[in-house]
């Protein structure tokens, strides 16, 4: 069984399939969970503390907004976990505010930086490309669990 | 000033299902899901269930919710538990925070059990076009079909 870091991390179509095959996956329900389980100092909507964009700098440099280092805090360790990625490109329903979109490149560049197998794939439009897509990430999914390359 | 911040729920996990079926309702789902729970907590929601509970015992009700229907029925975690005032659209108003997400996607879960099915049934599956391959374009001789049939 093989973490998968999916994309957008929110996704419940993604992390459906990746569980339903078999596989683990890491989206960004984790993150907040570990958060908002652990008792401390009050810093609501999500628990995320001053500490968090410190944490932050090991995936962004200090220049970049306190909001994407925060964010990435809760992202970057899932996709140094992860073994494998799922990305939807064409994600609408991933967009926010600058901070959300600047940690969404981050998160997809980080993604290919770590040289680890990632499926790119576009929400389907139509039948067809339903099962494309289901089809697409089942093997996939497969090939990881063999040891090979996707 | 800060307070203590003391978190509910320490140690379960959360889990949304969704229900996207012709033949069974969030209702249904729900019933069936009590009769299975064993001390898992269920709250019914219009799109299905969210379950809470420890790891295992959460597991193992999933996949036997998943039997009722496996086609139809999607799972996915959730950071915070059912009732979170810091979520619910109780104390918020207006739609929960990621339920917009969650509505966007299930506009397309019909296309996603048509997968499945055909996965089920083993169906040969074309090829799929690259994420990033270049858009089909419009060609010429159809557009000339197309302003043919309107005119």
């Amino acid at each position: 069984m093989a973490k998968v870091f999916i994309y957008p991390a929110t996704s419940l179509i993604l992390s459906d399939l990746v569980a339903r095959f078999g596989h683990e996956p890491l989206g960004a329900a984790l993150g907040i969970r570990e958060r908002i389980q652990t008792a401390g100092v009050d810093s609501p909507p999500l628990q995320i503390t001053p500490e968090e964009p410190k944490r932050g700098l090991k995936y962004a440099a200090v220049e970049v907004p306190s909001g994407v280092r925060g964010r990435m805090a809760i992202y970057g360790p899932l996709i140094e976990e992860a073994e494998a990625a799922v990305v939807v490109t064409d994600a609408d329903l991933a967009f926010g505010c600058m901070g959300c979109a600047r940690t969404d490149e981050l998160i997809l560049f980080s993604l290919r930086q770590s040289g680890i197998p990632i499926l790119e794939l576009k929400y389907p439009t139509n039948e067809e490309e339903g099962v494309q897509f289901v089809v697409g990430i089942k093997k996939f999914l497969e090939n990881l669990s063999n040891g090979g390359e996707a | 000033m800060t307070v203590e911040y003391i978190p509910d729920y320490v140690g379960t996990v959360t889990k949304y299902v969704f229900v996207e079926s012709p033949s069974m309702t969030p209702g249904e789902l729900a019933l069936r899901a009590y009769e299975a729970s064993e001390g898992v907590l269920i709250k019914e929601t219009c799109f299905g269930l969210q379950v809470t509970g420890e790891p295992e015992a959460v597991d193992r009700l999933v996949a036997e919710i998943r039997t009722f229907d496996p086609n139809h029925i999607f799972v996915k975690d959730r950071g915070f538990p059912p009732g979170d005032p810091r979520r619910c659209r109780a104390n918020l108003g207006g739609a929960r925070p990621g339920y917009l997400g969650h509505e966007r996607e299930f506009r397309i879960l019909r296309y996603i059990t048509r997968g499945l099915e055909a996965l089920e049934r083993g169906e040969e599956v074309p090829e799929a076009v690259p994420a990033y391959g270049k858009k089909p374009v419009l060609d010429i001789k159809r557009l000339q079909e197309l302003i043919d049939e309107e005119s």
